[in-house]
């Protein structure tokens, strides 16, 4: 049922990551630990990738490797064609923890405005982009307050308009909502579609819902674990601008199932 | 102290406990400490009262006068509490404080080579500590060695290093705060090393995403976070500056200071005369202890670090 293969749609544009027989191994005092084996994946402008699987499948470790957070030992990956050293440094995509990981010390508009004072942009440019995007995430208002004194639902939203305003075309995003409560995870997922939607950016994303995959994405990658590799990838046929009705039909079920199923499939019942 | 019980929502006013069930129990222990003094100072006193009575052939003396007598010694082995209560007001309320037997003209010669210290000791803690978290090589190297200077006794060490001071013709306020500085880097080293290694490894994969720069790194990321940490380890600092500065102007014959009053009481048996340098010594560190908490306080509300 292997169909990673045949799921890789040609395009003729060029992907904005690249990854072929990419490895990654650990040593560790108990031996390696193979992370990832043969990793092969394409995803393209404008798509909305989902990497889902159980804990220890490496969903987290590739978004890394993509980030230039983690090394792979061997094979190739291209992020915008370059390598993702060079573009880290272009500081062409935007990061999100699983924490928010705001500075207390700073207001919400003194965070977001951190990458842009890193970046060394004008004050009133600052000003502009951190008004732009907290009016993107519904925060505008907020911009004196201290982190500690927002839900854990808006800290995660300043922490993506702080990713957005560096502008990247690309958002990295490991198990955001993964903290939260189901009703406002399921709020933020709609108003990152919405955000996805107006931004046009290529979005991917680390999760181990299995709604949450199929409610968001294009595509998405079932990964299963020792070794870490990639067991199926699935295009998602659900309309772009979506709702949260459309967890009722019957195609969002089908892909639900789907998954599941590699999810099943792929994990040893063994241990 | 102990006020558990109904406490005031934090951080009001420091005296606030003072007016909500914390007086009492201040009160309490006060008042016991000052009567096991007037009790040690009576048994303590006694013998050489009782040498007085016999070579001036008293005998019978009432249980009353001998406890008058004892309490009222002009050198006695243990000095009552008023007696050093006096003396203190005496040596500063009555005197002027350009006068030599001013107390507060010594304590402010100890406070001013405590300050120029703890700065000193201060800022080369804090150098020292971003050495030792930027290089391997320096965290090898130094941290031993910054461990190692606080095992040898500041006793042994403050002559030497005035000796040699004013061999290559550096005298009066500087020897006395490099002892300062000698014990008050130590705190903020240690402090400030704990302090900017703590960032998560979130934040500094954040900052890692951003490809900040090392020194962005530290001033956006490393130092905030080790604020209150360097604040923690300055409240120690400024104590230990405190008693750097005293311990250094006990070998040098100093003339003025904390440390030559003690010195100077010594010699002469003016028992209370040292205890009011004592009190005078605690009181500066309390009231120093206490200035650093509040600019603590005000600095991380600024930050808004405090809530």
């Amino acid at each position: 049922m292997n169909q990673a293969a045949t799921a890789a749609a040609d395009t003729s544009a060029k992907p904005v990551i690249d990854i072929e027989k990419l490895s990654l191994t650990f040593q560790t005092n108990d031996g390696p630990v193979h992370a990832l084996s043969d990793i092969d994946l394409k995803i393209e402008e404008g798509d909305f990738v989902s990497f889902i699987g159980p804990s220890g499948c490496g969903k987290t470790t590739l978004l890394r490797v993509i980030a230039d957070l983690e090394q792979p030992t061997a094979g190739s990956i291209s992020v915008n064609g370059l390598s993702p050293h060079e573009a880290r440094l272009k500081r062409a995509y935007g990061y999100v923890f699983q924490a928010a990981a705001l500075y207390p010390w700073r207001t919400i508009a003194g965070n977001i405005a951190l990458p842009l004072e890193i970046m060394g942009l004008s004050k009133s440019e600052q000003q502009q982009r951190i008004a732009r995007n907290m009016e993107l995430v519904n925060l505008a208002g907020f911009e004196k307050k201290f982190p500690w004194q927002l839900s854990g639902g808006m800290q995660q939203r300043a922490s993506i308009a702080r990713a957005l305003s560096v502008e990247p075309d690309l958002l990295l995003m490991d198990e955001p909502f993964g903290a939260l409560d189901e009703i406002v995870r399921d709020h933020l997922n709609e108003q990152l579609l919405q955000l996805w939607a107006k931004t046009n950016k290529t979005v991917v994303f680390v999760t181990h819902s299995i709604p949450e995959a199929v409610f968001l994405s294009t595509k998405i990658v079932v990964l299963c674990p020792r070794p870490g590799r990639i067991y199926d990838v699935i295009e998602s046929d659900l309309p772009r601008d979506r709702t949260l009705d459309v967890r009722e039909t019957p195609e969002f079920l089908k892909i639900a199932h789907r998954v599941r199923e590699g999810l099943r499939a792929g994990h040893s019942y063994d241990d | 102290m102990t006020d558990t019980v109904s406490s005031p929502p934090r951080s009001l006013s420091p005296f606030a406990g003072l007016m909500r069930g914390t007086a009492g129990p201040v009160i309490v222990v006060v008042a016991v400490i000052f009567a096991i003094w007037y009790l040690s100072a009576v048994l303590l006193n006694t013998p050489f009262q009782e040498g007085i009575y016999e070579r001036a052939g008293q005998t019978d003396v009432p249980l009353s006068q001998l406890i008058t007598d004892t309490l009222a010694q002009e050198r006695p082995v243990l000095p009552a509490p008023h007696q050093v209560v006096a003396e203190i007001y005496n040596t500063t309320v009555l005197k002027k404080i350009t006068s030599k037997r001013s107390l507060i003209f010594h304590t402010g010669i100890t406070l001013s080579s405590t300050m120029l210290g703890f700065v000193i000791g201060t800022v080369l803690g804090i150098l020292l500590a971003i050495g030792i978290v930027h290089s391997r090589v320096l965290d090898k190297s130094l941290m031993p060695w910054v461990i190692s200077s606080q095992t040898i006794p500041i006793l042994a060490i403050a002559p030497m290093i005035i000796v040699v001071l004013n061999a290559v013709g550096i005298s009066g306020l500087l020897p006395k705060a490099m002892i300062s500085t000698y014990l008050s880097f130590f705190p903020v080293t240690v402090g400030m090393v704990k302090g900017l290694r703590s960032p998560e490894i979130i934040h500094l994969d954040l900052m890692h995403t951003y490809s900040a720069s090392r020194a962005q790194t530290f001033w956006k990321l490393r130092f905030p976070y080790a604020v209150p940490y360097l604040f923690t380890s300055m409240k120690i600092g400024i104590a230990a500056s405190l008693v750097g500065a005293i311990v250094g102007e006990l070998p040098t014959g100093a003339v003025a200071g904390l440390g030559a009053r003690l010195l100077a009481g010594s010699y002469y048996g003016q028992t209370v005369q040292i205890w009011s340098a004592l009190i005078m010594a605690a009181l500066l560190a309390g009231a120093l202890v206490g200035i650093v908490g509040m600019i603590e306080k005000v600095t991380l509300k600024r930050m808004g670090m405090a809530r």
